[in-house]
């Protein structure tokens, strides 16, 4: 490895007791110069943790953090050029913009005549240009957020860590955002570390998404590989929508295992890279809505396809995202994506229906 | 008829808290200024006029009395806010959810016993022949009895432990305020214990602190007991020469135009604080 | 109905009212701590079941404090001493002048009884009458200060920080005695009087390195006396007698220029409601074996015949421990107080105060 190469952050082994409580688990990874790394997972899993650890705020029980390649551990928060952005922001009230942008610069003492430069500057990389001297309470949520960033960003940390920063925006306000941090992750060309539990802002923003579960990474990938190729069933469950069905394999036979659900529906699933799977074994199965077609059922099933007759319980209309939820023959809703073209061959509440999708589609874990 | 009954419960509501204003403390006060304004030249004979002031200008005691009492007020509040800030940290910050609670109780219980009790608790604990002393003496760190009573600096203390309690709840309640994020955020930029105390902390307290300051300057300022029987011989202090005008001295006039004269006082000093401070009255005591 | 309801409201009030009247009547007393004590306010009640005896302790400046601000209202007797009277009724009006034919005066010691009289006679009215006598002096420490004897020893440097005064105008007329002055014959000029204070003033001043403490009241002082932290100070007699009985080495000390002696005395509220309990009040403490009582609670001598011997026997013993007959026979009896020289002792003592001096 070279010098070039050395990762932003690498984390090695890294783990965080608090008495009985193992909050974080053996955690290693490292974030490559320079790209967007989201760590998502429930709220209580320890991201957050591991997020002050980085900051400083917490000592690891054991394990090895290195920023630049150099050990942080001795290293107090003050001193560590990792900036956060926090949860609420933590702007301070009592502070006007500029001085809000010029603290931290202060901090290191520089000079009064860069400071200026330097709070002007960042002030227009985030389009807002004018609002040196108004209040932190005069702000809209949106500009509160662009000023966080301009806080840390004016620094020119390694790492910039953001706790969950949209979570206090409404809903529009949180789209727009999504997309904006993204932007100014690309201007600034700094590695940001984003905490959510908000899949969405995970898999639209980042390079890398790591989900974390009760202390542990269950899987680090791009948002796509997490999505279309989960490694564990947590993964496959948390990540998007899914139906799920727990059985048992009844056979194993040439890649495919058939699984025999507990309702007693037989579905194939095709066994994926590095998982074993053998006879008698109890899985769970995890099906993602948009592989399921649903057809009105005289049209008739393809072959080696999983297939399953029901009939509509109801038409969730969302426009391009719409979909059914079809009772199953065992009385389980599953549910699949359409599309609804407003003609007389849309589906509707009481038809009966034939579900079918392929068997790579199939997601089968051993539980 | 909404709109009356609307009216009816406001104007309920406002009642006592005009009535109070008003019986309490408008009417008392309007009363004390005729009552200073009056000049006694005979028996049961009164004229109108400015003479209680004009002696209290001309008399140094007076005036040095009650500049006296205002610088030690002053050093009070000061060395209040001093003990009191760490303390109020600790216990809105540091201190968990349920020490918070006995830890506020602990710095009640000097307000559960009298004035009078408290200072001869000190007096107990400090005369010659007191606790203090006689431990010194039993330890072989003195030779002879000392008496610590009687000195300004005991006014001091005694002032500061009776009055610290009414700079730390306001100062515990705006800290309690704070989110400890703004204090991570403070060292996360970059700045140092000092910085983050002297840019955050205090900035971020400084509703808490300014009222906190008022209520003890204002406490200090006006106590009697505690200055009387702790201090020396020296030690006078402004609210004892108004109870001998009163009291001693049948002089109601004087003992009025003082007591209005404490008041203009202190009412100063408060004023001088907000402006050096940039605070207003609104904003301190709507926060804390 | 809802005017019945008033009018059933008001007549109850008004028989509660008249009720309470017609069955208990209340004495209220103003008067000195320890001079009604619960035994004797007993006593009183059961003789006299319709009046109930309510007492507020106080002191001289309190008491005319008080009834100044009512005008004389709120209680039913007072007991200023002696030389308090005519100055405060001249200037406030407070009292009312006494019915002598209601109060057995035939038991009081006609010398008192007559001092009171002429200090307290205002157009031929008589306002006050004697209750009991006591002085204000000195105290020693025998072991300690044998021959401490006079006011000005207080300021003897061999004394140095092991005396104490009451900053009041007693210290300030004992002094002016010790200096040679009569203060109280320059009552009458208050320019000369003024001169004394300010000649007093520069002694005190000077003498403020040598004491201790100034104490405020009987229980400082007698802390500091017992704990052999001062070893004599100015104080009233009865406080003396008190630390007597504890410790027979601390005795009264008549200073050579003679003790001030005071007489607590009777005198009516101008507005007070209940006259007559009030004479009985008067009549009963004056019986002799309730004159026991009362001297057993507050130290000092009945002004009644043979008052000496009505004192329980060790208050007595501390007496004869403490006077000779020359030293009754020198006693200075306090002066009615002028107009404005309360004012004059008032800056006086605040200047004393204020001075900076050890």
């Amino acid at each position: 490895m070279t010098v070039t190469d050395t990762p932003d952050l690498e984390c090695t082994a890294v783990c965080k007791d608090f008495g009985q409580v193992r909050a974080v688990d053996n955690v290693s990874f490292q974030i490559p110069k320079g790209s967007f790394f989201s760590i998502l997972g429930p709220s209580g899993c320890g991201k957050t943790t591991l997020m002050r650890m980085i900051a400083g705020f917490e000592d690891p029980s054991s394990g090895d953090i290195e920023i630049k390649g150099k050990s942080v551990l001795n290293t107090p928060p003050n001193k560590r050029n990792v900036k956060m952005v926090f949860q609420h922001l933590a702007l301070f009230p009592m502070m006007n913009v500029y001085e809000n942008i010029a603290y931290g610069l202060r901090c290191v003492g520089t000079d009064k005549a860069t400071i200026d430069q330097k709070v002007k500057d960042v002030l227009e990389r985030i389009a807002l240009p004018d609002v040196g001297n108004r209040e932190v309470h005069q702000l809209s949520g949106g500009q509160k957020q662009r000023i966080a960033i301009a806080r840390c960003m004016v620094l020119d940390p390694d790492v910039l860590l953001l706790d969950e920063p949209l979570g206090a925006l409404d809903l529009k306000l949180r789209e727009a955002m999504k997309i904006e941090l993204k932007l100014l992750q690309h201007q600034f060309n700094t590695t940001f570390i984003y905490i959510t539990h908000d899949q969405s802002e995970a898999l639209v923003m980042s390079d890398h998404v790591a989900i974390m579960n009760e202390g542990r990474f269950e899987q680090i990938g791009r948002p796509e590989e997490l999505y279309h190729a989960p490694k564990t069933a947590f993964v496959a469950g948390f990540v998007g929508d899914s139906n799920r069905w727990s059985g048992k394999v009844s056979a194993v036979e040439g890649g495919k295992a058939k699984v025999t659900t507990d309702a007693g529906l037989q579905m194939l699933c095709q066994k994926r890279d590095g998982s074993d799977l053998s006879a008698g074994q109890s899985v769970n199965i995890y099906v993602r809505p948009e592989f399921i077609s649903a057809k009105r059922a005289d049209t008739g099933a393809a072959g080696d396809l999983n297939a399953i007759r029901g009939k509509v319980d109801s038409v969730l209309f969302n426009g391009a995202n719409s979909r059914v939820l079809v009772r199953g023959p065992s009385g389980e809703l599953i549910e699949a994506d359409v599309v609804v073209t407003g003609s007389d061959s849309d589906l509707r509440a009481g038809d009966d229906v034939a579900l079918s999708w392929s068997d790579q589609q199939t997601m089968c874990f051993a539980t | 008829m909404q709109s009356d009954i609307k009216r009816l419960s406001l104007i309920l509501l406002f009642a006592p808290f005009a009535l109070w204003i008003f019986l309490l403390i408008a009417l008392p006060h309007i009363g004390m200024v005729i009552l200073s304004l009056r000049e006694k030249v005979a028996p049961r004979v009164y004229e109108f006029g400015f003479g209680n002031y004009i002696d209290f200008i001309q008399e140094p005691i007076y005036w040095n009395t009650l500049l006296r009492t205002g610088s030690m007020s002053i050093l009070v509040t000061f060395l209040a806010l001093l003990i009191g800030f760490p303390i109020a940290y600790y216990i809105a910050k540091i201190a968990g959810n349920r020490s918070k609670g006995a830890l506020f109780l602990l710095c009640l219980i000097p307000l559960w016993v009298s004035d009078l009790i408290r200072a001869f608790g000190w007096i107990l604990l400090l005369r010659e022949t007191g606790v203090a002393s006689s431990f010194l003496l039993w330890t072989g760190a003195i030779n002879e009895p000392i008496e610590f009573l009687y000195n300004d600096v005991t006014v001091v203390v005694g002032l500061v432990y009776t009055v610290i309690l009414f700079m730390i709840v306001p100062l515990v309640s705006t800290l309690d305020g704070m989110d400890d994020a703004m204090v991570e955020a403070g060292y996360n930029l970059g700045g140092s214990g000092f910085t983050v105390l002297r840019r955050i902390i205090i900035p971020y307290a400084m509703p808490g602190i300014v009222s906190g300051c008022i209520v003890v300057f204002m406490l200090t300022a006006g106590s009697y007991l505690t200055p009387i029987l702790l201090g020396g011989k020296n030690s006078s202090w402004f609210t004892e020469q108004i109870y001998d005008q009163f009291i001693t001295r049948f002089n109601w006039e004087s003992g009025a135009a003082f007591g209005f004269l404490l008041l203009a006082f202190t009412s100063l000093v408060v004023w001088l604080g907000l402006k050096l401070t940039g605070q207003t009255l609104a904003n301190t005591v709507a926060k804390s | 109905m809802k005017r019945n309801f008033k009018i059933t409201g008001l007549v109850a009030a008004m028989m509660l009212t008249t009720a309470s009247y017609a069955q208990a009547e209340t004495l209220r007393l103003l008067t000195w701590g320890s001079y009604a004590p619960d035994e004797l306010v007993q006593k009183f009640e059961e003789r006299y079941p319709d009046i109930t005896v309510e007492v507020t302790f106080s002191n001289n400046e309190e008491m005319i404090a008080k009834l100044r601000a009512t005008g004389g209202a709120g209680f039913d007797l007072a007991q200023p001493s002696h030389d308090r009277i005519a100055a405060a009724q001249l200037e406030y009006d407070i009292y009312k002048p006494l019915d002598l034919s209601k109060i057995d005066t035939s038991v009081m010691e006609s010398s008192h009884l007559e001092g009171v009289k002429a200090n307290t006679t205002i157009d031929g009215e008589v306002y006050a009458v004697p209750h009991q006598w006591g002085t204000s002096g000195l105290m020693k420490n025998k072991a300690e200060a044998p021959d401490f004897a006079g006011w000005d020893d207080l300021c003897d440097p061999q004394y140095a920080g092991k005396t104490s005064m009451r900053l009041k105008r007693t210290i300030l007329l004992g002094t002016a005695f010790s200096m040679g002055h009569d203060p109280f014959a320059a009552y009458d000029d208050l320019d000369k009087y003024q001169e004394i204070l300010d000649e007093v003033a520069d002694k005190l001043i000077e003498c403020k390195a040598n004491i201790k403490a100034y104490w405020q009241g009987g229980d400082d002082l007698s802390a500091m006396m017992l704990s052999g932290e001062i070893v004599a100070s100015e104080t009233w007699d009865s406080t003396a007698y008190k630390l007597f009985a504890q410790n027979p080495d601390i005795v009264f000390v008549p200073p050579e220029t003679g003790a001030l002696a005071w007489i607590d005395t009777f005198a009516l509220p101008r507005k007070g409601k209940a006259d007559d309990a009030a004479y009985k009040w008067i009549n009963f403490v004056l019986e002799p074996e309730n004159v026991s009582i009362m001297s057993g609670s507050t130290g000092a001598i009945a002004a009644v015949k043979g008052g000496l011997d009505l004192l329980p026997e060790d208050k007595r013993n501390a007496v004869t421990a403490a006077f000779t007959d020359e030293d009754i026979a020198n006693l200075k009896f306090f002066a009615n107080i002028p107009p404005g020289v309360e004012d004059m002792e008032g800056k006086t003592l605040e200047r004393i105060k204020a001075a900076t001096g050890g």
